[in-house]
């Protein structure tokens, strides 16, 4: 029987009520008393140096208060990086400033020059127009080799275009030249992962406000982080300490990484509600968001696989330039580093690695963290170079991969690029794969697709994450400005009723939901008893947010760790009120008990009496039932599955339909079934918009070509089948209290080598084996083209 | 600045706006409805789905003079008179078909038009009626579940999990 409430049940999501009756509050849905609205002048051109910005007609237009230019923020500091890598030299990162408005240069194409407030957003929109631009064109640098190799320099200041050269593990790079060239077999691959627009529904919003009677500063904004972000433009860009700053992020309509970032606009608005005494709302666009928006991806890679003769990976190698865009983003170092290359072991036992990551300046937009971040980035060379193998060596990949494997009891598992993976069962994943993708039944679908003139292939591939962002002492060390535990604070109320103040943030992740599921289980009392309130500075404890599919691995533990602090101090209040012993005292099913005797108290008599202490222990025991905790991790957690793809290739036109897709999961313990699964299916649909679909483009000035709808291919209903999806192989995760291990990127990391192992498969069994690698998106032209070589 | 009136919900509303006024400009400032959503300026997402005379229309690239006493519904008309879910929006809660709710009022607006003209739709009717709705969140599986559920079908037939 399917659990109804509590931990294991598909809870129906509570905040379904309000989005589907048109009563959600986005940032965009609220207005302020005496606002003010801002709009932003952009650079039009990638590269140039900025010799005047005129504003006096602009300022003279009707309606407008003021016109903020990069002189007027002379007085606060830039945007903040929060990562600072070390590169295989030992020396730190390249890192120019990052100003808030261009300081006497364009870097890209969306460039935030001026900030028009006036009284409607027409009205600044039409004083936008009136600036005068002075500007001197500078040759754009957009291909990141070539920018890698010197010539323009994004930024004069720093002397080069390379961020960082970073290698891992640089100790062990001679050990991996030599099994090289000691290998049986080597397989190489050059890839590209395509750089994406992560393009959340909702687009980004950030509304100022200020009370200068009590010198209070509200920012309203489409984060999925707000105590970062008060803690990032509070201590560094603006001065503002965090008790006179509010940072609320209301609901927020879809993330996936891209409203981790602290962006210009919402320290601008902040800023300016001072300076006007106004509030000052600004709504970005959707093609605003596509110049503005951090991207996603963006690497060139080529990966080496050294295996002996019956197929055991002996080494791995890569060199990755990875595209960083022209400043860098709130988190952008980290993501092709330690989100990639701790990633390279795989679910595999390789015993020698070799990451080699150049970041790069280039004349575009910042590129940070989307769905995944890194991990898709490593999981798709891995998996690529692997059925690459299998097809050099004549071996099934799935054998290939089953040989290669971390066996079920070598568990925990060092790799060799310093994680350790608690549990996993890669095995019976693969297991399970095999039955719900009905592989055994293949062959005769694809003799009927080759009827029809098409040709059908399948691909299958595994992949690993590390989730749960982290062990804050870990990330120190390796360059996090940050920590990255998660808290949260258990509020009884007198009668019994419970809000839990959380530092995740749900935008559409269901917190709300599944965390209260938690607290109801814990306690024994029904799910509506339970309120799970977050995204606002101002009542909840400081919190690092979500990303990373942390949720529930970090801030459900801090909330099961309040939530056992309110338990045992529940328990001493009942032992009182019954007269015996605490450590005879049982909870379960919302009351307490003494051990091997009918006494029992309910839990709404122990949280009264904890409010009206009439009779309690006031000497032993303050009043009261409320308790807040920190979590900080041990360790990543480590979800991994098998994803098996179905595709038909059109011969003639080059044009992939997805057939079918199954996922099989261990996301260890799962709370609720249904938003998982839910989780899952979007994570493949932007996986498949990946490998299929999407592609942010430039021309080599540096103007974005895809920058709409019309020209940037989102996944529709249908482009994409229906999944099977499973997650019933579950290796719980032994160092949290839940056993969670995290499902929100899992979709979008295991997805595209699935995608293009199918596709290549398709090609190669249908005779066309000259082809050995496609690059994403594959578009019927480039399938087209790679049929005809 | 004009005046401009029509029936929104059931209601007759008016206000005055200025000729480049959009009809969901109209709808979630001049009256306060911010159950319709803006999600491009392009005209291809469908966050801003209305009816408009029984008819499913993007209301961001209609003018609201334009449609000057028609019926409009948006999503806020969607509810059953006392005020619980309607049977496609309960659908959408049973089904699991939102997640950030963003995308969500436009869903159910174009579902409801989609099931007005063809009752029982069959999958890939369904997931070709909403070329024109983009969600980020769901990878549409359990959208078109819900629209099937909604309209009386066997949910089975979309893949099972
Ligand atoms: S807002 Fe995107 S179609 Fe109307
Ligand atoms: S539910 Fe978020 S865009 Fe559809």
């Amino acid at each position: 029987m399917p659990k109804d409430h509590g931990i294991g049940a598909s809870s129906k999501r509570r905040e379904d009520v309000r989005f589907l009756s048109g009563r959600g509050r986005y940032t965009d849905d609220m207005n302020l008393a005496r606002q003010a609205y801002a709009v932003f002048l952009r650079a039009q051109v990638a590269h140039a140096k900025i010799n005047k910005i005129d504003t006096t007609d602009a300022a003279a237009m009707p309606g407008v208060i003021r016109v903020f230019t990069a002189q007027d923020f002379s007085g606060v500091g830039g945007l903040p990086c929060g990562w600072q890598v070390t590169d295989r030299h030992g020396n730190a990162m390249l890192e120019p400033k990052h100003p808030i408005l261009a300081e006497g240069k364009i870097r890209y194409v969306g460039e935030a020059l001026a900030m028009i407030v006036a009284e409607t957003e027409a009205q600044a929109r039409d004083a936008a127009e009136a600036i005068v631009m002075d500007v001197e064109d500078l040759p754009a640098v957009v291909d990141m080799k070539a920018a890698a190799a010197g010539g323009t320099l994004v930024h004069d200041d720093i002397g080069s275009n390379l961020c960082y050269d970073w290698g891992f593990v640089e100790d062990n790079k001679a050990a991996v030249d030599e099994a090289f060239a000691r290998a049986d077999h080597v397989t190489t691959l050059e890839l590209v992962n395509n750089r994406l627009a992560p393009n959340p529904m909702e687009p980004r919003v950030a509304i100022g406000d200020y009370d200068f009677s009590t010198d209070q500063h509200t920012l309203y904004t489409t984060s999925q982080n707000p105590h970062v972000i008060r803690l990032l433009m509070g201590a560094f860009v603006l001065g503002i300490p965090e008790h006179k700053l509010r940072v609320v992020a209301p609901d927020v309509g879809g993330g996936f990484g891209s409203k981790i970032f602290h962006y210009a606009e919402e320290a601008a608005v902040t800023f300016a509600a001072k300076e006007l005494r106004r509030p000052v709302k600004w709504t970005s666009t959707r093609s605003e968001a596509f110049i503005t928006d951090a991207h996603g991806r963006d690497h060139v890679t080529k990966i080496e696989l050294a295996l002996d003769k019956d197929g055991h990976f002996q080494a791995i190698r890569t060199e990755t330039f990875a595209n960083m865009g022209a400043y860098l983003s709130t988190f952008a170092p980290s993501v092709p580093t330690w989100l990639h290359g701790t990633l390279m072991a795989g679910n595999y036992k390789t015993p020698l690695i070799y990451v080699n990551v150049k970041a790069v300046f280039t004349n575009t937009v910042p590129v940070d963290a989307y769905r995944g971040a890194g991990r898709p980035e490593a999981t798709f060379q891995l998996e690529r170079v692997i059925d690459k193998a299998a097809r050099e060596m004549g071996m099934d990949p799935v054998e290939l991969r089953r040989k290669n494997f971390v066996q079920p009891d070598e568990f925990p598992y060092q790799t060799p690029v310093a994680v350790v993976y608690d549990t996993g069962n890669y095995q019976a994943t693969m297991d399970k794969l095999l039955d719900i993708a009905d592989v055994a039944g293949f062959e005769a679908r694809r003799a009927e697709s080759a009827e029809a003139g098409k040709l059908r292939g399948l691909g299958l591939n595994c992949y690993i994450e590390a989730c749960g962002i982290a062990p804050s002492n870990l990330v120190g060390q390796l360059g996090a400005r940050a920590g990255l535990y998660e808290s949260a604070t258990v509020r009884v109320n007198a009668t019994g009723g419970i809000v839990v103040m959380t530092g995740s943030h749900s935008h559409g992740q269901g917190h709300e939901t599944t965390f209260a599921q938690v607290i109801a289980d814990m306690i024994g009392i029904a799910e509506n008893q339970v309120e799970i309130v977050h995204g606002d500075t101002a009542n909840t404890p400081m919190g690092m947010g979500t990303y990373g599919s942390r949720s529930l691995a970090v801030g459900g533990s801090a909330m099961v760790r309040a939530a056992n602090k309110v338990i045992n101090k529940a328990k001493k209040i009942a032992a009182h009120l019954l007269e015996a012993s605490e450590a005879d005292i049982e909870l379960k099913d919302g009351a307490f008990s003494v051990a091997g005797t009918d006494k029992s108290v309910d839990w709404g008599s122990v949280c009264l009496a904890a409010y009206v202490p009439h009779n309690y222990p006031l000497e032993d025991l303050e009043p009261g039932l409320e308790e807040t905790a920190f979590y900080d991790p041990s360790n990543f957690t480590y979800p991994a599955g098998a994803y098996a793809c179905e595709v038909e290739v059109d011969p003639e036109t080059g044009k992939v339909t997805i057939c079918a897709f199954a996922a099989a999961d261990d996301f260890g313990n799962v709370v609720n079934p249904m938003i998982v699964e839910g989780q899952v299916h979007g994570g493949l649909a932007q996986g498949i918009g990946q490998a299929l679909l999407e592609g942010v483009s430039y021309d080599e000035n540096g103007q974005l070509l895809s920058g709409s709808y019309m020209d940037y291919a989102m996944p529709r209903a249908d482009d994409v089948p229906s999944y099977v999806v499973d997650h019933s192989c579950q290796t719980p995760c032994t160092h949290n209290p839940l056993g969670v291990k995290g499902c929100g990127e899992a979709g979008a990391i295991g997805s595209p080598p699935a995608v293009v192992n199918a596709v290549i498969d398709a090609l190669h069994r249908g005779g066309i084996t000259h082809v050995t690698h496609i690059d994403m998106p594959l578009t019927p032209g480039r399938v087209w083209s790679a049929i005809q070589g | 600045m004009t005046k401009v009136s029509m029936t929104v919900n059931g209601r007759s509303m008016s206000g005055d706006i200025e000729g480049r006024t959009l009809l969901v400009d109209f709808l979630r400032q001049g009256l306060g409805l911010t159950g319709t959503h803006v999600g491009c300026d392009t005209s291809q997402c469908g966050a801003c789905v209305v009816h408009v005379d029984g008819k499913a229309v993007k209301s961001c690239t209609v003018f609201a003079a334009d449609v000057a006493g028609a019926e409009v519904t948006t999503i806020e008309g969607m509810g059953n008179p006392d005020g619980s879910l309607g049977v496609i929006q309960q659908a959408f809660q049973d089904h699991h078909g939102l997640q950030c709710g963003f995308c969500t009022p436009g869903m159910v607006m174009s579902a409801a038009a989609l099931l007005a003209e063809n009752p029982k739709p069959t999958e890939a009717e369904i997931r070709h009626y909403l070329e024109g709705n983009i969600c980020r969140c769901t990878g549409y599986h359990n959208i078109v579940k819900a629209i099937m559920a909604a309209s009386g079908q066997d949910v089975s037939a979309v893949a099972a999990e």
